[in-house]
């Protein structure tokens, strides 16, 4: 089962890395960063935690990482972290939402979509942290 | 006199360049004050929003403004650009020289061919079945959905310059082709597969970007970013709805 969620996370990220126009000798680094990013997240779920601790942590992660091998390769950040990114969205809670919306069941909709949203907010966490640690480093570095 | 002028237009091509194939904003803004100093302009001021580049060095008169219409998703430019500004500030390419290179770069298309982001989209449609506790049976209909989604989506792009209506068309399109898909029995889970087919439409370009933008204090460029993911989103969640209403 894990190995299932780890193949398909690894292509599904680098595929995401391929529509955004990825250099080619970077798309499997994409990959692997979402299959990171992934990983932490299905673990953290599989021990009941919290899904949007477990999005939080995974998006730090994610970015932490693309940090990391953006400064090997001298490339813009995003690239990686973009692909890594995408797996974490909600988008399953947003539909969820979405469909309770459509059948007027509007307690149950805005249950999902705060659920959502705290989740997007859990992953724009993450990315903040982790620039903070890096722009922490940097101001080590340079002392 | 002429030679600010030259340093404006390389600074200007290069921000258009990065702008166009979605930079975050910071990091245009950051890249054209660098190669202006990296020719000796120490003092520039470049102030960018996603639709347009403000640019002006200190003594050169006037400032220059570029509008930026049509914005896409090239990370292969924004790594060339931000390339060549690194040569550019250690002193391996001469103006003419960069001028030359942003040029060229501005005139190609880097993309990948299409029918590669089609099968791009559709094998991450089918991924995302699994990783979302799918059957291996939804793969296909995921894959097939999620495939004529995207294609959609450029179709109807191309046709209409209007990118919210493409991305709900999009979602609707690939929402249809699930049901059609799951009522002659092929695939059982017609939630997985829709949520599945329409992953590839999520605007992560542009979170991330309004997340890093917002951190560098860029609250404009943060913001209507941030409108602009939350106006697709509601357009793909607007596109499934009316396939539940038909449901």
């Amino acid at each position: 089962m894990l190995i299932e969620q780890l193949v398909t996370s690894f292509i599904a990220s680098a595929a995401f890395g391929l529509i955004f126009n990825v250099p080619k000798k970077l798309l499997a680094h994409c990959g692997l960063v979402g299959m990171s990013g992934w990983f932490i997240y299905i673990l953290f779920v599989q021990y009941d935690m919290d899904s949007i601790f477990a999005t939080f942590v995974a998006a730090f992660f994610v970015a932490v990482v693309s940090q990391v091998l953006a400064r090997m390769y001298k490339t813009p950040m995003t690239i990686f972290s973009v692909s890594g990114i995408i797996p974490l969205v909600p988008g399953g809670l947003a539909y969820e939402a979405m469909r309770h919306v459509v059948v007027n069941d509007y307690n149950m909709a805005i249950q999902l979509a705060a659920k959502a949203f705290m989740i997007s907010g859990a992953i724009a966490m993450g990315l903040i942290f982790s620039e903070v640690i890096n722009q922490m480093m940097k101001t080590w570095a340079s002392r | 006199m002429g030679e600010i002028h030259k340093v404006a237009d390389v600074c200007l091509l290069a921000g258009k360049i990065m702008l166009q194939s979605g930079a975050e904003t910071y990091r245009v803004e950051d890249t054209m004050m660098r190669i202006a100093a990296a020719f000796g302009m120490p003092h520039s001021h470049s102030y960018v929003t996603p639709t347009g580049i403000i640019f002006a060095i200190d003594g050169s008169g006037p400032a220059k403004l570029i509008r930026i219409v049509e914005r896409s998703t090239d990370l292969q430019k924004v790594t060339i650009v931000n390339s060549i500004s690194r040569q550019i500030s250690s002193g391996e390419l001469s103006l003419a020289e960069a001028h030359e290179r942003l040029k060229q770069l501005e005139g190609k298309n880097l993309a990948y061919p299409f029918w590669m982001q089609v099968a791009a989209s559709a094998i991450a449609s089918g991924c995302f079945v699994i990783m979302f506790q799918g059957k291996w049976s939804d793969f296909l209909p995921a894959f097939v959905s999620g495939g004529i989604g995207f294609y959609g989506l450029d179709y109807v792009h191309r046709l209409v310059k209007l990118k919210f209506f493409a991305e709900f068309f999009a979602s609707f399109l690939a929402g249809i082709v699930a049901m059609l898909l799951v009522a002659i029995g092929v695939g059982n889970d017609i939630d997985k597969i829709i949520i599945g087919s329409v992953m590839p439409l999520v605007p992560g370009m542009l979170i991330t970007n309004a997340v890093r933008d917002l951190m560098a204090g860029h609250l404009v460029a943060g913001l209507s970013k941030g409108a602009e993911a939350f106006l697709t989103a509601f357009a793909i969640g607007t596109g499934m709805a009316v396939i539940f209403a038909m449901y």
